[in-house]
């Protein structure tokens, strides 16, 4: 029951994007089209998933027992960064057509902050490793959530002609992000 | 007193860390090496690698590899023109789609001497921010160019510049990637082949009474030009005449019959610079 709880907290309540603002610049950046959405967010479950993974391990095997807790951000953006890379080579080798469908989005998020978050979020929440599993999959599905739902209105956006000039663009979207973020506020409460 | 052992320790930790995944990305590379067509780094190799994402694809890797997987077409690349299809192709083996080379031009010739300034603008210099302003535009002509120099920024390969406020372009230097056009907010540059010398300068769609107040170098769409092309290469739509580069022999009677002098030869590339020199 506590997993269902870490998931759906982790999905709707602390949604990465609207309660959290991480990984806000792909959420902008890549929102435009929602089938370029759809690669992003299967790119981010997959990336998150596995670094959280592989920083739990990290922390709790290699940096507790060396008492060097305190530099944990400067090894999970290694250990991210490192394993992006090795994924990307096995990927091309193994399964050329995930690593096309990933494509570019697969290097792009390596330093996304949403990443780097998660896996400093499941250290401080002092999760086990399957806690910080189901946090990882219920952020980056919160992730996928929100930039699909932003996609589909960014794209309806787009065709409306009835946007003041200066709004076009950004600053609707991010007035878009703004409003969403607000909508998701609904669901605070819901988990303690 | 500070401890080299408590900036050792941790140096170590973390340069063994770094090591490993070293060693482990170096070992994946050999271990997880996959072949690649050979041709997609020799047609990358010969790319001229600006990146300017004129062909469609993203950047010169993205364009190689469509072209060798994604069956694009030889002839994509504006910057390398039909030089570079021609050695693309003989890579790849196929017979030569050669385009027809463009040329970015500005449609206006409305600087400050010859057309009229409306207010004077003291924002940010980029004309993109000029437009979004009430009114749009500093110019007492809305579809002019405003002189800021956002494509002059835009412009990879050097080939704008402003003179006497309008956007002046370096036949010789343009490669026809329309980056340029696609940033201009007043839409006052396009493409056009790089064979078509004679252009109409102005971008106006106004009435021709409503475009002398403001300017005495816009096309006030007599059709006088339509009348005298010999090749009926000529429409006026909207008040601004137009040419069809497709009919149009470059014979410039047009632009000597012109009122308005709001048509112009444009100086192309060092092989035909003789023209234009007969011709004015």
């Amino acid at each position: 029951m506590n997993l269902l709880w870490i998931f759906l907290g982790a999905m709707l309540v602390n949604n990465i994007i609207f309660a959290r603002f991480l990984g806000c610049c792909p959420f902008l950046g890549v929102s435009t089209k929602t089938e370029t959405a759809k690669g992003m967010g299967m790119a981010v479950i997959f990336v998150l998933v596995l670094a959280a993974v592989m920083t739990w391990l990290a922390y709790h095997l290699v940096l507790v027992p060396l008492r060097l807790e305190y530099l944990y951000t400067l090894s999970f953006i290694l250990i991210i960064a490192a394993l992006v890379q090795f994924v990307e080579l096995v990927l091309k080798k193994i399964n050329p057509i995930l690593y096309k469908s990933l494509g570019i989005f697969l290097p792009l998020i390596t330093t996304n902050c949403a990443v780097l978050g998660v896996a400093v979020i499941n250290m401080n929440e002092n999760y086990t490793l399957i806690e910080s599993i189901v946090n990882a999959l219920g952020s980056s599905i919160g992730f996928l959530l929100a930039i699909l739902l932003m996609s589909g209105i960014r794209e309806r956006i787009d065709r409306n002609t009835n946007i003041p000039q200066c709004l076009h663009g950004l600053p609707i979207a991010l007035v878009t992000a703004g409003l969403m973020s607000i909508a998701f506020m609904g669901f605070s409460g819901i988990i303690k | 007193m500070i401890s080299f052992g408590g900036v050792a320790y941790p140096t170590a930790v973390m340069g063994a860390l770094g090591l490993t995944f070293g060693a482990l990305l170096a070992f994946a590379s050999i271990k997880f090496f996959v072949k690649t067509d050979e041709r997609i780094s020799l047609i990358r190799d010969i790319l001229p690698g600006a990146n300017c994402g004129g062909c469609g694809y993203p950047g010169c890797d993205g364009y190689a590899d469509g072209i060798v997987n994604g069956g694009a077409k030889t002839s994509l690349c504006a910057a390398g023109g039909p030089t570079l299809a021609q050695r693309v192709a003989e890579i790849m083996g196929v017979a030569s789609d050669v385009s027809v080379p463009m040329r970015a031009v500005l449609k206006c010739k409305g600087s400050p001497s010859f057309s009229a300034r409306n207010a004077v603008y003291e924002g940010i210099k980029d004309c993109r921010s000029a437009a979004v302003l009430p009114g749009g535009t500093p110019n007492a002509c809305p579809y002019g160019c405003m002189g800021f120099g956002t494509c002059v920024e835009v412009c990879l390969f050097g080939a704008l510049s402003i003179v006497d406020g309008l956007a002046s372009i370096d036949p010789e230097k343009c490669v026809g990637c329309g980056a340029c056009v696609a940033v201009c907010p007043k839409s006052a540059l396009s493409l056009t082949p790089q064979g078509s010398r004679i252009q109409v300068v102005c971008n106006s769609n106004w009435k021709g009474p409503d475009v002398k107040k403001v300017c005495s170098v816009g096309c006030i769409g007599c059709s006088l030009c339509a009348r005298v092309c010999p090749e009926k290469a000529i429409t006026v739509e909207n008040n601004l005449a137009a040419i069809d580069a497709t009919k149009c022999t470059n014979c410039g009677t047009c632009m000597t019959k012109c009122p308005a002098k709001s048509i112009n030869a444009i100086l192309s590339r060092a092989a035909e610079i003789s023209y234009s020199a007969e011709a004015v």
